[in-house]
């Protein structure tokens, strides 16, 4: 049941108000960047950016465009806010989080500006559950500087492919090494374990390949444990784009096709691990 | 295989890829022998013309990972390859996955001895052939916890099973459960009227989930209390050996001459752990050596390993496997030295006489 524009009993402007008539459309989306407890949100005209970081290399967002919401006001030019990613995804599945294509729960969340907690307002067949959640100062956010004219290598695989990979990587290798490659072995993700080293290899004309765009080998090597949270966004997603710059930072993007068929994006964002030199292929 | 030892040896031979384990205790030992037809391509040497065979061990666990996903296994993998690189140190374990993609595992390996394991099974008074879904049916109705099991041969040619109650324990106080499966329920029954051995359930019921799955007939070779139990699978393309330790029986004449040494188990290795049923590899596990000085053993005819060849480790290994608690401990005797694994016994010299089993005071 959609809620009315007008934020219930009161004239006062929230500098964001919106409505969702399935609240899953957003927290399957936050879940898949929920490695840390806080996030910070950033609102537009546009829509919703929900970002999360650790330890100062790794940054994943998930963007929810105004499209996907019923209902997107934003008074000011942009919002931001910090919130704890935890309690807001605890409050959004208030209902349990098993899927029931009868009764979706419905979202209106509203926000008065600095200094006021996030209010939603729940409802499923009938029952309107109201969570007040208070907001924290931001923190400045790492900019990885990460655009289109720098990137060297670029894949676009069907996320079915790497699906498995990830969930059965070696974690007890302390890295993930990719190799890009216009040569042999094209497109390789290794790890270094107790039990030895293993190799995973896409040859460039794979059916799983979409696009193959690489004009020089690289081999950079990421912290695993930062990484491993990217298999939310990966299990998700149906197809996934991997691309990496000249100083070898990462950019993984997910395209996620919710319920409705309808498309949003989750990026994560990697720099490589400084503590060894380039790996051996 | 995982079910018994943690480590998992690999040996390439003439008649196929043997993979093999054994418990550290020493009383179990299972193998799996893959014919050379099992492969598309089975080179066991390399390309050299002199090319020693190798072998070699890896962690199970290890092993294991490589497999981890049995069902998307099956629906994503074409083909297999096995490459031994002793120089790089690597056991390398590709797979051939759909839409080209290729998974290498480059795994660690040591260097070892052979492993092998020596028992005889036409020197088996008893055998029993038949089904696995009869015995893993029968076996469901003993608690999980249960450490050996009884199997007898009754009168009619039943077969009976029934829970081991150790010695000491109060009659009133136990539950005994105990079933007894008719002749036909098996496909052949050759047994010696009111022959008993007790073995080790655990290992046996890996076996059982092996064989279930792979719908071949189990056969059960056993002889007198003390003999190893022989448990074996085959078909055109695999051969599997279980050798279980069976526990003594209390009024066996410790006197007794040796039988002609038939059977030796060398086992040179440590545990061996982890699934059967991941393990399609049979590893050959046949030494049916004949008998050259067989080291006096009352119950279990040993037959002795060449001094000089032997390992000066393995008979401090022996004393180690002597885990208070574990079944095998109490009084099998090990499958390998014919000596009764308890803490403080001195190891035996394969060679030496009785006589010092018999101060064990185990009898």
């Amino acid at each position: 049941m959609p809620f009315s524009a007008q934020p219930p009993g009161s004239g006062e402007r929230y500098v964001l108000a919106a409505s969702l008539d399935n609240a899953r459309h957003l927290s399957s989306l936050l879940r898949a960047v929920h490695f840390r407890d806080h996030a910070t949100c950033f609102a537009t005209a546009n829509g919703l950016r929900v970002t999360v970081e650790d330890a100062k290399c790794i940054q994943a967002n998930a963007f929810i465009q105004a499209e996907i919401f019923q209902e997107f006001t934003v008074q000011e030019e942009s919002v931001i806010l910090r919130i704890n990613l935890s309690v807001l995804l605890d409050c959004l599945t208030i209902f349990g989080t098993s899927s029931s294509p009868g009764a979706p729960t419905a979202l209106r969340m509203c926000y008065r500006g600095y200094g006021y907690p996030l209010m939603l307002f729940l409802e499923e067949g009938g029952v309107v559950t109201v969570c007040k959640i208070n907001t924290q100062e931001p923190d400045e956010l790492l900019d990885f500087d990460f655009c289109s004219t720098n990137v060297v290598n670029k894949i676009i695989l069907q996320s079915e492919g790497l699906r498995e990979a990830f969930a059965e990587l070696d974690m007890t290798s302390e890295v993930l090494q990719i190799t890009m490659s216009p040569d042999k072995p094209y497109f390789r993700l290794s790890t270094f374990g107790n039990a030895g080293s293993t190799h995973l290899d896409y040859p460039r004309d794979s059916d799983l390949i979409e696009a193959f765009h690489c004009n020089q080998t690289q081999t950079n090597r990421y912290k695993l444990s930062l990484l491993k949270p990217s298999t939310k966004a990966l299990a998700l997603s149906c197809k996934v784009s991997i691309r990496t710059d000249a100083r070898g930072f990462l950019s993984l993007q997910y395209m996620i096709r919710n319920e409705d068929g309808q498309i949003c994006f989750v990026e994560y964002y990697c720099c490589p691990d400084e503590d060894v030199a380039e790996g051996e292929l | 295989l995982s079910r018994i030892g943690d480590e998992l040896y690999l040996e390439p031979t003439e008649s196929g890829l043997s993979l093999c384990t054994v418990n550290s205790s020493r009383s179990a030992f299972a193998s799996f022998l893959f014919a050379p037809l099992f492969f598309q391509l089975y080179e066991p040497g390399g390309p050299g013309p002199e090319q020693e065979l190798q072998r070699c061990k890896v962690h199970m666990k290890s092993f294991l990972g490589v497999f981890r996903s049995l069902p998307s296994l099956e629906k994503t993998v074409w083909r297999c390859l096995i490459l031994l690189k002793p120089q790089a140190g690597r056991l390398v374990l590709q797979l051939h996955c759909k839409y080209g993609v290729t998974k290498t595992h480059n795994l660690t390996f040591q260097e070892c001895e052979r492993l092998q394991a020596v028992f005889d099974t036409q020197r088996c008074a008893s055998s029993i052939t038949g089904p696995a879904q009869v015995l893993a049916e029968a076996v469901v109705h003993f608690p999980q916890t249960l450490a050996e099991v009884t199997l007898e041969a009754g009168s009619g040619s039943r077969i009976g099973l029934r829970n081991y109650v150790e010695e000491g324990a109060e009659p009133s106080k136990t539950m005994v459960t105990e079933l007894w499966l008719a002749k036909d329920e098996f496909q052949a029954v050759a047994v010696a009227p009111g022959s008993r051995i007790t073995f080790c359930l655990k290992e046996f019921r890996g076996l059982l989930t092996f064989a279930e799955a792979s719908n071949l007939p189990l056969t059960i070779h056993y002889d007198a209390p003390g003999s190893p139990v022989i448990f074996t699978l085959e078909d055109t393309v695999l051969e599997v050996h279980l050798v279980l330790a069976t526990l003594s029986d209390p009024e066996s004449n410790p006197q007794l001459p040796p039988t002609n040494g038939a059977s030796h188990l060398t086992i040179q290795l440590d545990d061996f752990a982890d699934d059967l049923e991941s393990y399609m590899i049979a590893m050959e596990t046949s030494a049916y050596e004949g008998g050259s000085g067989a080291p006096p053993s009352p119950t279990f005819p040993l037959r002795t390993p060449d001094p000089t060849k032997s390992d000066p480790e393995e008979e401090e290994e022996e004393e180690e496997g002597a885990v208070p608690g574990t079944p095998p401990h109490k009084k099998f005797r090990s499958l390998f030295f014919g000596s009764v694994l308890t803490p403080g016994v001195p190891s035996l010299a394969p060679t030496q006489e009785v006589l010092a089993e018999d101060s064990d005071g185990e009898y």
